[in-house]
């Protein structure tokens, strides 16, 4: 990974957006991730703040790879890998909401 | 040994050592606290070799000694160098375990000229040997009988070159493969191939792409060719087997088996011998012989399961919800119209009678003895499961119980 990327992964995750931005953001990547992954669960009902990974919503690596392609259509994020910030992208629903309002593109 | 190494090269280094000391490396097709209690029961002895801080896997764990740490002992190299070691092609290097279908996972034995043919073969047909030392990227784990043979086993008996590091995102996997000297090589999936055409930048030229776990289709085989400017070759094996054929997906439909191994058919059912293989080994797919050196594959046997290269049967997904504590009956099954997702994959599955237990509790239990791939969407549950008077339940009420809940959720999703 090239210095500036990295550098730029580890800030700090800053809401650009106001609180209701960001809950209605979450909402819009909730309805994006339930069409992605054909989940039963309907959006409204994923808590904000319970886990996408493992527990909670219960998303594994190939989940991941399908969120990463839809958030990179949809808001010009391209999501990268394994450092310390990517698992706190995904620790929740509105932690990733918070990192796309910071670094969407469209 | 269980090695766990994420770090390729670790992964690597730690292989070599246990080659040198007789230790055998076993390749479990999970890691869940099932396998590992039943890995554990298999060998009194195994160990985990891990190079992560922070490892939940229930077996006496050795840390692999980071950069940089003091050497306990250890001589640097004298004025002759290293020499390679020479290493008994009779000697048992792996034992590569498949799910079987009743919960005991099935052992494989792999002895060291076994292997190390199988993959001189391959990289003969890749190109990897003619001396121009490729540079060799992989988004499959060492672990994986893919990713053990085509980026560890390859690379180190093609003297090619193997990069340590295991990209995930297609950002990360461009980024990797640009940094690389050329000739450089892809070894990939369906899974990745697809998630790197999708994204949305420019792929770096290649001089190589490989694929397998799943079949490709000539078309996504042909766009790969065009924007990594790199043949496409996909590879064709089984655990039991170990890579055996290969094709150029973009130009012919037909496999190519590895030189001297030969299929033939027995009672509708491929077998495979010859060549690197120790003894005749039945094919898990609908194989039609072509001619001696050719094949076609059609498709999976009926029960059986594959996705992200990770194999599994309705059977044993079966038996496995059924000893979850709490469940009376249970099945999984293939959905009738499978939804296939942006990155290709398609998901199985289940039904359950489990008056005690919700969803989130039956998924958590099977959490801890399946591979989360197998976890099933949806999972059902239901007061008896529609089975017919003979007890057999029909495929087909299955999946008409699916189709209902799958329409449930959109149902609430819209509202």
């Amino acid at each position: 990974m090239s210095k500036t990327a990295s550098s730029s992964l580890l800030q700090p995750v800053e809401p650009a957006a106001a609180p209701a931005e960001i809950t209605a953001l979450a909402r819009e990547i909730a309805g994006l991730i339930v069409e992605a992954l054909n989940l039963e669960t309907a959006a409204a009902e994923i808590d904000p703040e319970a886990p996408l990974y493992g527990e909670g919503l219960g998303l594994d690596s190939i989940d991941v790879l399908e969120i990463a392609l839809v958030v990179s259509k949809r808001y010009g994020v391209e999501l990268r890998a394994d450092s310390e910030d990517n698992e706190r992208i995904f620790r929740s629903l509105r932690r990733l909401a918070e990192y796309i309002a910071a670094h969407r593109t469209k | 040994m269980l090695n766990v190494c994420a770090d390729r090269y670790r992964f690597t280094v730690g292989l070599a050592a246990s080659l040198l000391t007789d230790k055998v490396s076993l390749l479990p097709p999970t890691h869940t606290p099932e396998v590992i209690g039943r890995l554990a029961a298999f060998a009194p002895d195994v160990f985990c070799l891990t190079d992560q801080e922070q490892c939940d896997i229930d077996l006496p764990q050795v840390r692999y000694r980071p950069f940089g740490a003091p050497r306990a002992h250890g001589a640097p190299a004298g004025p002759g160098g290293w020499r390679v070691p020479q290493i008994d092609a009779a000697q048992i290097a792996a034992i590569v375990f498949t799910s079987g279908s009743t919960g005991a996972p099935v052992p494989h034995r792999k002895t060291w000229g076994r292997l190390a043919r199988c993959v001189r073969d391959g990289a003969e047909r890749l190109g990897l040997l003619d001396g121009r030392g490729h540079a060799v990227l992989a988004t499959v784990p060492p672990q994986h009988m893919y990713g053990f043979e085509s980026s560890v086993l390859a690379p180190l008996q093609a003297g090619n070159a193997l990069c340590a590091e295991h990209p995930f995102y297609p950002a990360d996997v461009s980024a990797a493969l640009a940094r690389l000297p050329r000739p450089r090589a892809l070894i990939c999936t369906p899974i990745h191939l697809r998630a790197l055409l999708a994204s949305q930048g420019e792929l770096p030229a290649a001089d190589l792409i490989v694929s397998a776990t799943a079949p490709l289709s000539q078309e996504l085989a042909g766009d790969a060719e065009q924007r990594f400017g790199a043949p496409l070759i996909e590879i064709y094996g089984s655990t039991e087997s170990g890579q055996l054929a290969t094709r150029r997906t973009a130009r012919e439909r037909q496999w190519r088996l590895w030189p001297g191994v030969c299929l033939t058919l027995d009672e509708g059912r491929a077998w495979a011998r010859g060549g690197h293989l120790e003894q005749p080994t039945p094919m898990c797919d609908e194989l039609e012989v072509i001619d001696e050196q050719h094949f076609l594959l059609h498709g999976r046997l009926a029960d059986l399961v594959n996705i992200a290269g990770k194999r599994s049967s309705l059977a044993y997904l079966t038996h496995q919800l059924n000893a979850i504590e709490g469940v009376q009956d249970g099945a999984f099954f293939f959905p009738r119209e499978p939804q296939t997702s942006a990155a290709g994959v398609i998901r199985v599955a289940a039904a359950a009678v489990a008056p005690g237990l919700d969803a989130a509790r039956l998924t958590e239990a099977l959490r801890k003895r399946i591979d989360a791939v197998f976890l099933p969407r949806p999972l059902i549950l239901l007061e008896r499961l529609p089975r017919n008077s003979t007890g057999k339940l029909p495929r087909e009420s299955l999946q008409a119980l699916a189709a209902e809940a799958s329409a449930a959720a959109r149902r609430i999703g819209s509202s």
